[in-house]
């Protein structure tokens, strides 16, 4: 993973609240095996529409959203970070993220940081009164300068620690292998294992059809 | 010292106690997989020469894309048979076992694990898919994550997890006739909002939640997610157990007396400390319908679609515009006149066989609005076969409802079954978000109740509105429907 200290480029106000990971990326595109290349998938509903924030040639080349509260809810789906990332975001600006979000940004190395909503406001007005202007974000200082304004945000001291020093998560905890071994050991002989597999006796599923309808029953 | 039943469960999996800041590490019992956001795991676990860890706690089914017709034929959808083709590839070579699509053990993963018995009190239990709160209904900790974690928990069987908090919820008295779990989860994220639970376990509790059977508290703890909580959980009892004693991997015999006496143990302590406490009175519920685009828009049947004019809060005021301009609806109108185009019963909230029962006692020798299409889709293909044993596929289809197979569906619409832009939908599901259910479709999320009465009358409606005469063929309740899927 890429260290992460400070990092500077476009803001891009998002005014919405309840941004959930449907409209991050919608379903359709959960259906690739990649890891990479869901840029055009990022906000995929809302890119049609030629006022949308991202469709503006100022706010094009962003790398900071600046969004409503409760960012990121809904779906587990990591596609959401991808999506983002692909795009060219590494840091999204909330006053709230759902947890699921915020984890799955952080083992890719976007960073959520959290800000209280009225400095997310002072934030929306520069770069809706100037747009294109940067915002940079200081990991480091756990700040955010955009023009004249300053303001601190909020990330737990593990996420920042591993993204500055661009950790990954399974090298870590594999580190600790011998005590997952022996807690193993202690488990209790009712906690159920999948294999060998138990079934009920195996009986033949009959595949659903699709319905012929004819005059009057027929549907719209 | 006192503690909540999520931290009992917690603190039964450590296996590093995290300091200076960084989470604890944790063990995960179950690990449920389906093929949306397992490809890049595995692919990462290739790419770094990493094994499964313990294929022996990982167990594999296909849900997300799967079709529910001509399901013995190619998936035609190209980018879904790919992913349903790469996760038989992937379960082949790292030893995954795997429910495939045809085999009478597939279904919707939240489905899968409890009636194969594989859902258990005291357990941790992940999946790469947010309804995994489905299993807390067990007294388990279960909870959803991302690719990343899916990836981790392959390779190491553990988790890194930051600490919680936690949330009593209280659900006193008893539900009125009509009025089913899926109202009291409705009513529960429209008081506390979709980020209400943010960073809490939920646990319910209450005379209301102990009166429910099994099933009914599998739909809400399903849709604590869309309160924004981590997990939801309820303390497991007499009902858990009987549920699953004889299901194909419940303990036998000695270990199922040492699980039963643990499992008593697993209950918050009457001194423990909640750091939130909501309580709620089930017997002033009515049945409750969404009229937004988040789960937390909703409102009793008989109440209006709200006037954004007259919400002080900014934000929610300009949520609540953009809302109802997406669902086009008018402020001020009664919710019993939305029409609707499509009624859709199914999905890990509302596609258990008891959610089928109750449909099938208010449409029997019934037939369906003319202008509606409706679309029963089981959970599992074993919820199928019952559903079948039991007569109720004849009941759906004199009704006029199409009669599926088992899938996520139309929740999500990832398979063929959408809704086109502009359909109005009344969905047993989970989720109202905008395009959800197919590109520009409308959803109202409602009970199976709900659902039945509205696929009889075309318009958003409760059964008390189909009149005195809706009295099964049985004399039963409407809402006796109880009796586990039959295991043994």
């Amino acid at each position: 993973m890429e260290k992460f200290s400070q990092h500077t480029g476009v803001g891009v106000p998002l005014r919405r609240s309840n941004v959930d990971t449907d409209q991050i990326i919608p379903a359709v595109y959960l259906k690739r095996v990649t890891r990479t290349g869901f840029e055009d998938a990022l906000f995929a509903a809302w890119r049609g529409d030629p006022e949308f924030i991202l469709n503006q040639d100022a706010y094009k080349a962003g790398s900071v959203l600046v969004a409503g509260p409760d960012f990121g809810t809904g779906s587990s789906r990591e596609h959401a970070v991808w999506a983002l990332k692909d795009y060219g975001f590494r840091a999204v600006l909330s006053a709230r993220f759902a947890d699921i979000f915020r984890g799955n940004s952080g083992k890719q190395g976007l960073l959520a940081a959290q800000l209280a909503q009225e400095d997310i406001e002072l934030i929306w007005k520069v770069l809706e009164t100037v747009p294109g202007t940067e915002v940079t974000v200081d990991l480091a200082a756990k700040l955010v300068h955009c023009a004249d304004v300053t303001v601190p945000f909020q990330v737990d001291d593990y996420t920042r620690w591993r993204l500055m020093e661009g950790l990954d998560d399974i090298g870590l905890t594999l580190q600790h292998e011998a005590e997952i071994t022996a807690f193993e050991a202690s488990r209790e002989a009712w906690r159920p294992r999948t294999l060998p597999a138990k079934h009920l006796p195996p009986v033949e599923i009959v595949a659903a059809r699709p319905v012929v309808r004819t005059g009057d029953d027929a549907l719209v | 010292m006192a503690g909540t039943l999520a931290e009992k469960v917690w603190d039964a999996h450590i296996v590093r106690r995290g300091t200076d800041g960084a989470p604890d590490l944790l063990y995960i019992d179950l690990h449920l997989v389906h093929e949306v956001t397992s490809p890049q795991a595995f692919e990462g676990l290739r790419l770094a020469g990493r094994p499964v860890r313990r294929p022996d706690l990982t167990i594999a089914t296909e849900d997300h894309n799967t079709p529910t017709l001509d399901i013995d034929r190619p998936i035609a959808d190209l980018t879904s048979r790919t992913q349903i083709q790469t996760l038989r590839n992937n379960a082949a070579e790292f030893g995954v076992r795997l429910h495939s699509l045809g085999d009478a053990d597939q279904g919707i993963v939240h489905q899968v694990g409890p009636q194969l018995g594989l859902t258990m009190p005291g357990l941790t239990v992940v999946c790469g898919d947010s309804h995994t709160s489905t299993h807390g209904a067990f007294g388990a900790l279960a909870f959803g994550i991302g690719t990343s974690e899916v990836e981790h928990v392959l390779a190491t069987q553990t988790l890194p997890l930051a600490p919680f908090k936690t949330m009593a919820i209280t659900v006193d008295g008893t539900l009125p006739p009509g009025t089913t779990s899926k109202d009291i989860i409705l009513a529960i994220i429209a008081k506390i909002g979709t980020g209400g639970g943010q960073g809490y376990v939920l646990e319910y509790r209450g005379e209301a939640i102990r009166a429910l059977s099994m099933e009914a508290r599998m739909t809400i703890c399903n849709m604590s997610i869309e309160a924004g909580a981590r997990a939801g959980m309820i303390a497991p009892d007499e009902t858990t157990f009987e549920y699953l004693k004889g299901r194909p991997h419940a303990p036998e015999g000695a270990d199922w007396d040492a699980a039963v006496d643990y499992w008593r143990t697993l209950r918050s302590d009457d001194d423990a400390v909640f750091d939130a406490e909501v309580v709620l009175e089930a017997s002033d519920l009515e049945p409750f319908v969404t009229w937004g685009t988040n789960p937390g828009q909703g409102l009793p049947l008989s109440a209006r679609v709200p006037v954004p004019a007259e919400i002080a809060d900014e934000n929610e005021r300009v949520a609540a515009e953009r809302a109802l301009e997406y669902m086009g609806l008018e402020p001020g109108t009664p919710l019993r006149d939305i029409p609707v185009d499509t009624v859709f019963i199914g999905s890990c909230t509302n596609g258990r066989i008891e959610d089928l029962r109750s449909v099938a006692k208010v449409v029997q020798g019934r037939r369906k609005a003319e202008s509606v299409r409706v679309l029963v889709v089981p959970s599992s293909a074993r919820v199928r076969l019952q559903a079948e044993a039991e007569g109720l596929d004849k009941i759906f289809l004199d009704f006029g409802a199409e009669w599926r197979n088992a899938g996520c569906s139309m929740c999500l619409g990832m398979n063929p079954d959408q809704l086109a832009p502009g359909e109005r939908s009344a969905s047993t599901s989970n989720r109202n978000f905008e395009g959800r259910q197919g590109k520009g479709g409308r959803t109202h999320l409602v009970s199976p109740l709900v659902a039945a009465a509205t696929a009889i009358r075309g318009t958003l409606s409760s059964v008390a509105d189909l009149g005195a005469d809706v009295v099964p063929p049985d004399g039963s309740p409407l809402t006796d429907v109880r009796g586990d899927l039959q295991h043994a």
